[in-house]
């Protein structure tokens, strides 16, 4: 450990940072890799080949990935709007955003549930109209997951609108570019690093999310189980090994997908001369 | 192209930044927009750009009323403060921003492009630069990038906020005298904002003095530096002496050689070099005493003090004259006015 | 990778608007116009709905299900749980960011990095590793049985399982803040002569104070209102180990909606406390 510096305080902070990193954090995460070695890889395999471990997998994240892509969309929509209009209510919305964050997300979950089940104020507007049923469906946790994606996104890129240099607009007007070429070729590429992280966030943690969704997927077997329940579900069922297995793919998939979306990151900066 | 402005006005809230200002400005000419912080120097400069919407007035491009125009579609180039370079873009990118924007009909082919950027990336001597993205240039690279950018798109005019502000002071003595003969050869009106008098006079063929929202004085650097409209223009542009009549000065003035029977003003403005300063040989009468000098290059700055005051006055002259005096520190000194402006 | 963003003072949102960037009024209407009905639709409904659900039976209903014991013995639990697990995790996001911010060596940027980790890992899978450790046939499940200690399904699991989730909260919140600070200001009260502890108490605490603030405010609340970890070491034993949210599951899974949305908005009260004092912590930053 180097220190070259006349602060005091190294030795305690850093040696409380570190023990109390590795009590709680470390070392009980590293049970979970060392407990998968008790496992055989035919029985690792078999365990996660299962057809409703598989479905669980596609289920948690194609319907994150449908729901961070929503969110991305409107969440820029907001933040954009937020930052560079003015409206009446704006610093009410502005504080709004942060809501799905605040709110537990057990109670996100019953009050998603209560709004989008086929007698809810929602769900049944949408059955009657649209014939279309949102509560214990695949959509129903998307609908969980753009509410807890919401702030993610909108808190990522509202920052970057903010600080945007409005002379590059300027030069770009200047230039003659459309208000259209501006916000395609200028703004856009500027906030897109912000964007994407954003969006990452927001997958990562809808691949994660149990609370909000299990009580709107309805958690049928093979269509509306998430991964997170499946976990819980061997627990229940006392078959450590199962989950064990199931929860260290999911989170080295979570891993090498964050890494994946950073590498992304570092290209898209890189490219466009930010690093 | 020459620019007209006529009751140009502008408030923010209840700030009024412009007030009535109109102003020509002939074809060709390198005009500065000189003036202290918050004169309204810049909002004059985005208001003919359109990147600010007047109040009232009149904003005409060679005769062409283009007080509604867009700022796209006004045909200015701008050069902003901070240069404003696109940084997710490479210099080569940046300079062909405005031909690639154009409608698909005006367009240029990308082999035209091509050469056109080089040739302005040449001009401005920064071919060699064109892979590379903005955070990685100087300042006074980033500076000449901004403005072979905005002349990519053959403006009528040229319009420029602050040049030099933002460089260091050897970079921008360089630029000042680059922009100068750039200017000469491509022959566009161009327009700059300055606070730097200094700047102002080197640099542009005419100097507009803005202050609180109203023009001074438009006039060639030499017209201002010698006949200042006002006490302002006078104060602001160059060093100057203020001798009050009312803070009883008279009889020295008279001594010093100034008569202050006309009935111009009552106040005296004397640039340094207009006050000569010999040796007194008379020791008894002499006015004032030498009290320090500084280098100012070729000139001397000599700092008198006036017997019974505790105000300076200043004087300026060439090196090789002040050792020719053999002056020092304490001696008294008979000084001489050659000449002042006199405002009310 | 950051999942709590750092705040945004309002304040910065109310700007004049140069000409160049104004859009047609058009694009503003309709950009306008989708922003408000997303956010109404995905965040005013849930929160006008709570507030609706809680009180439709009348203040009766609600009054009684939070004075019976079950509930009570919830919200007991979670206040519990917070009070430990944050100031917990206020010390030691203060000490993380201390070392990390004031100090170079080897390994810092590894640190930071893993600080993080919480965030990433699914709040069940939070919740099973510690099963794994000292669950029944854990790691050390039979040595905890054999001196009858119980830790999952009991308090000190749902404690642990909240020190893990909450972990980030605070050092994320320190560790830009005092990165920008720079330590001009301790030095100089160093050499001023002022002591270590002297230094920290009267020049890093008085500038730290609105992000600490702002960090244990969201650690509280995520503290009281964590659900996925904690239901999976709780074991679900009402009066002992549910907390408010656990109990709001419980009553909403037995169709007693009236309890559930009593407990629910309870915390949703909690939630909306949380977002009032953010704003304000925000203004002052």
């Amino acid at each position: 450990m180097a220190q070259s510096s006349i602060m005091p305080g190294f030795r305690p902070a850093i040696s409380f940072t570190i023990v109390y990193l590795s009590l709680v954090v470390l070392i009980p995460l590293s049970t979970l890799v060392f407990q998968s070695f008790q496992l055989s890889w035919d029985d690792y395999v078999h365990i996660i080949t299962n057809k409703r471990v598989l479905s669980s997998f596609r289920v948690s994240f194609s319907t994150a990935l449908i729901a961070a892509l929503v969110a991305s969309f409107f969440g820029f929509i907001v933040a954009w709007v937020l930052v560079r209009y003015s409206f009446f209510g704006k610093r009410f919305f502005h504080a709004l955003i942060d809501f799905p964050f605040a709110l537990p997300t057990a109670v996100a979950g019953i009050v998603l549930a209560t709004i989008f089940q086929p007698s809810g104020f929602l769900g049944r507007l949408l059955i009657d109209s649209f014939g279309v049923q949102v509560a214990f469906k695949p959509l129903g946790i998307v609908m969980a997951l753009i509410f807890i994606s919401i702030p993610f996104v909108v808190r990522t890129v509202e920052p970057v609108l903010l600080e945007f240099e409005s002379s590059m607009e300027e030069a770009a007007s200047s230039l003659g570019a459309t208000r259209l070429q501006v916000f395609g070729k200028i703004i856009f590429p500027n906030v897109f690093p912000a964007l994407l992280t954003g969006f990452a966030l927001a997958f990562a943690r809808g691949v994660g999310e149990y609370g909000s969704v299990i009580f709107i997927a309805g958690n049928l077997p093979y269509v509306s189980e998430i991964v997170p329940l499946l976990i819980v579900t061997k627990l229940e069922q006392f078959d450590i090994e199962g989950a064990t297995a199931i929860a260290l793919t999911m989170l080295v998939i979570s891993f090498l997908l964050l890494l994946l979306i950073n590498v992304l990151q570092y290209w898209v900066r890189k490219r466009s001369g930010q690093l | 192209m020459s620019i007209l402005l006529s009751n140009i006005s502008k408030k923010f809230g209840t700030f009024t930044a412009l007030d009535t200002i109109n102003l020509e400005i002939p074809e060709g000419e390198l005009v500065a927009l000189l003036g202290p912080s918050g004169c309204g120097k810049t909002t004059l400069l985005r208001i003919i750009a359109g990147l600010e919407r007047t109040d009232q007035g009149r904003v005409l491009i060679s005769g062409q009323d283009r007080t509604d125009h867009d700022v796209s579609q006004r045909g200015i180039g701008f050069v902003f403060q901070h240069y404003a370079l696109f940084r997710h873009m490479s210099v080569f990118e940046n300079v062909a921003f405005g031909l690639r924007v154009k409608p698909r009909r005006e367009r240029p082919s990308n082999a035209v492009i091509d050469k056109k950027v080089h040739a302005l990336l040449d001009l401005v001597q920064l071919d060699w630069l064109h892979n590379r993205y903005p955070d990685q240039l100087s300042g006074g690279q980033r500076q000449r990038i901004a403005l072979a950018r905005a002349l990519a798109v053959e403006p009528s005019v040229l319009l420029l906020d602050e040049p030099f502000g933002a460089l260091d002071a050897s970079v921008r003595k360089d630029l000042r005298q680059w922009l100068r003969n750039l200017h000469h050869d491509l022959n566009v009106t161009s327009i700059f904002v300055t606070h730097d008098q200094e700047e102002a006079m080197e640099v542009a063929s005419q100097v507009v003095v803005l202050n609180h929202g109203h023009i001074e004085q438009q006039g060639s650097p030499g017209d201002i530096y010698d006949h200042p409209a006002n006490a302002f223009v006078s104060r602001f542009i160059g060093h100057t002496n203020i001798f009050d009549l009312d803070e009883h000065d008279v009889d020295w003035l008279q001594t010093a050689g100034l008569s202050t029977a006309q009935p111009r003003g009552k106040i005296a403005h004397v640039r340094p070099h207009d006050i000569v300063i010999e040796k007194s040989t008379t020791e008894t009468d002499a006015f004032v005493t030498l009290k320090d000098w500084q280098h100012l290059g070729s000139l001397i700055r000599i700092e008198l003090i006036k017997n019974g005051s505790a105000s300076s006055v200043y004087a300026e002259m060439p090196n090789d004259q002040f050792r020719r005096l053999h002056l020092n520190k304490g001696d008294k000194v008979d000084l001489r006015i050659r000449h002042a402006h006199w405002f009310h | 990778m950051n999942a709590i963003t750092q705040p945004v003072n309002p304040a910065k949102l109310v700007e004049r608007q140069p000409l160049a960037l104004q859009d047609a009024d058009w694009v503003r209407w309709i950009l306008i116009a989708i922003a408000v009905s997303f956010i109404s639709l995905f965040i005013c409904l849930p929160l006008g709905l709570v507030i609706f659900k809680a009180l439709s039976k009348g203040i009766e209903a609600y009054g009684a299900a939070l004075s019976e014991p079950d509930a009570l013995a919830a919200i007991r639990l979670t206040l519990l749980t917070a009070m430990v697990t944050v100031p917990l995790n206020t010390v030691f996001g203060v000490a993380a960011a201390w070392a990390i911010t004031r100090f170079e060596f080897k390994g810092k940027s590894l640190l930071t990095t893993l600080i993080d980790l919480p965030f990433s890992v699914s709040p069940v899978i939070s919740g099973l590793i510690f099963v794994l450790v000292f669950g029944a046939e854990g790691w050390v499940g039979d040595w905890l049985i054999a001196h009858d200690i119980k830790i999952i399904f009991a308090v000190p699991g749902i404690i642990l399982a909240t020190l893990f989730i909450t972990f980030p909260f605070v050092a994320r919140q320190l560790i830009p803040l005092m990165q920008e600070m720079g330590n001009q200001e301790e030095e100089a009260a160093l050499s001023l002569g002022a002591s270590g502890w002297k230094t920290f108490w009267a020049v890093t605490l008085p500038n730290i104070k609105w992000a600490l603030l702002y960090g244990v405010l969201l650690c509280n609340a995520r503290a009281m209102g964590e659900f996925g970890a904690v239901s999976v070491v709780s074991g679900h034993i009402r009066g002992l180990t549910n907390t408010l949210p656990l109990h709001v599951e419980v009553n909403y899974n037995e169709y007693n909606i009236v309890g559930a949305f009593a407990g629910a908005s309870i915390l949703a009260g909690l939630a909306v406390v949380t977002l009032i004092l953010k704003t304000v912590l925000e203004w002052r930053k």
